[in-house]
């Protein structure tokens, strides 16, 4: 397409819009909506995770070994569980350093009950402390390592891991579920407006075919009108979602202070870095999409 | 220039709207194409557009074959064979000058040359000095000259005309035909299916009179005052 069929079709998609306000606005609407849910969930859901991530560094698995079992063993299982994909990463917890940790537990303040024990009570519990890169993948690794010659024992919480990876695939789920309601409903608004910009736009589509107008050239305003509205309908409620953000991190940090400690937020800026492209990617493909299907089905050129 | 080699045109199953018709038009002729209602002029007109189809026969424009001529071709084609309606079908929200341009616009010519084209076909229509005005403020005649104009500035081989004096009275005819004798004149061959028999008679140029789809009369030196 030449430069200046270029700014003719921007210009022509231009005035579509406007000639149809009522359903370029009902359209820019659909659009604001769906996309400011999507940026929602994503913050939300991005947040979360975040936070998951940050709560799943806690979860860990356990593992103790056979009775007797030389030094050697245990580092060559120890060896076989960094292999694995599922392991973040894996720290070794001699019988010494566990008697220790007990004693600085449960001993507090009568150490010399503690004193009262000549050996190591707890002599056959060196242990792993496994951190996952991923709870969900808990289950996998506990069916492994208590398959591994040497372990005895595999001690894990699989309520926490579940309880984590199910509220998450849940978030995900939900929002995935609405989100494409919206975009069918935007892609549906889109076309209707497009449709009334064709059909009133009819006597000029038949003279610009008359004098030679290409398929591409007759089709382009239309398909610019529709890029126009999702563009808009991506941006603002972008831009409000940004001011949104900000003022809801400051304003929970602010009122709830023990929320804070608990957890944090991602900063504006990195989240808003991912979700600005994505938003308007989406934005524009939708309004590219809705009107190059409409424009097809309706203007036989 | 044209050349139709036994063409038929069917819309249905029933009687043919052109029936076996053959016809050789040369380049820089003028024509008129005259004919009661259903006589097959208007389907004449679109086969020539390629808005139509042939059932059957050959139709070739400038030595080129129509049923070859691929549908993604077909704007290429449109833009050799100028063609102005009975209707004028100006842009109603757009100026005269709008009204030209866009049609260099559709074929992606630079702004510079549609500004100097536009202004010399307006002046050759006789428009120059309307060229702000929009339809609705020109008179039938004029607005006639405004879809002249716009068939003319891509500077096509070909005109094509359906009955652009069916709107205007006999002095804007008049002159509209004066007109297309001076397009004409410059070499572009002019094809103009009309009713108004007075001036065809007037012109004395080539008559093809058409009846039922078939061509009963061909007079290359126009109408005596017995028809």
């Amino acid at each position: 397409m030449r430069i200046n069929s270029f700014f003719y079709s921007v210009r022509q998609g231009i005035k579509n819009i406007w000639r149809n306000k009522m359903f370029s606005v009902a359209s820019i609407a659909t659009m604001c909506a769906c996309i400011f849910l999507f940026g929602l969930f994503y913050i939300i859901v991005n947040n979360f995770q975040a936070m998951v991530r940050e709560s799943e560094e806690g979860v860990a698995v356990s593992v103790f070994f056979e009775p007797g079992i030389s030094q050697e063993q245990i580092d060559e299982i120890g060896v076989l569980i960094g292999k694995r994909a599922e392991v973040a990463r894996c720290e070794f917890i001699s019988a010494d350093e566990a008697w220790e940790k007990y004693k600085e537990d449960y001993f507090e303040g009568s150490e010399e009950a503690a004193a009262g024990f000549a050996e190591n009570p707890l002599a056959n519990s060196a242990s792993y402390q496994i951190y996952l890169n991923d709870v969900s993948m808990q289950d996998a690794l506990v069916t492994y390592l208590e398959s591994v010659d040497g372990i005895r024992d595999v001690h894990h919480s699989e309520v926490a891991a579940n309880t984590l990876s199910d509220f998450n695939s849940l978030i995900g789920y939900i929002s995935v579920g609405i989100i494409l309601i919206l975009l069918v409903v935007a892609v549906f608004l889109i076309s209707n407006t497009v449709t009334v910009g064709i059909s009133v736009r009819r006597e000029e589509i038949a003279i610009m075919k008359l004098i030679g107008a290409t398929d591409s050239f007759v089709r382009a305003p239309f398909v610019v009108e529709g890029i126009l509205i999702g563009l808009i309908g991506s941006g603002l409620p972008l831009i409000l979602l940004y001011f949104l953000y900000n003022r809801v991190v400051v304003y929970i940090s602010d009122k709830f202070n023990f929320f804070s400690n608990i957890m944090s937020f991602i900063p504006a800026g990195t989240l808003f870095a991912r979700l600005v492209p994505i938003a308007l990617a989406l934005g524009i493909g939708i309004g590219f999409l809705g009107s190059r299907l409409t424009v097809r089905r309706h203007l036989n050129v | 220039m044209i050349k139709l080699e036994h063409v038929s045109k069917s819309y249905t199953k029933g009687v043919p709207a052109i029936d076996d018709i053959s016809l050789h038009i040369q380049e820089g002729e003028f024509v008129f194409v005259v004919g009661d209602s259903g006589s097959g002029k208007s389907t004449l007109i679109k086969l020539l557009l390629k808005e139509l189809e042939p059932t059957s026969g050959t139709i070739t424009i400038n030595k080129r074959n129509l049923s070859a001529i691929h549908k993604k071709q077909i704007p290429k084609y449109r833009r050799n064979v100028g063609v102005v309606f009975q209707d004028f079908r100006l842009l109603k929200d757009r100026n005269v000058y709008e009204n030209v341009a866009f049609a260099q616009k559709v074929i992606g010519m630079p702004n510079r040359r549609i500004k100097s084209n536009v202004p010399r076909v307006l002046s050759m229509v006789g428009l120059a000095a309307k060229y702000k005005s929009v339809p609705s403020q020109l008179s039938g005649g004029e607005q006639q000259r405004v879809a002249i104009a716009r068939a003319l500035v891509n500077e096509p081989k070909i005109l094509l005309a359906d009955e652009l004096t069916g709107n205007l009275d006999p002095n804007n005819s008049w002159e509209i035909m004066k007109l297309l004798e001076e397009i004409n004149k410059r070499g572009t061959t002019v094809v103009v299916v009309t009713h108004n028999m007075e001036i065809v008679r007037a012109m004395k140029k080539r008559v093809i009179r058409m009846k039922k789809g078939v061509i009963v009369s061909d007079d290359t030196g126009g109408l005596g005052d017995e028809n």
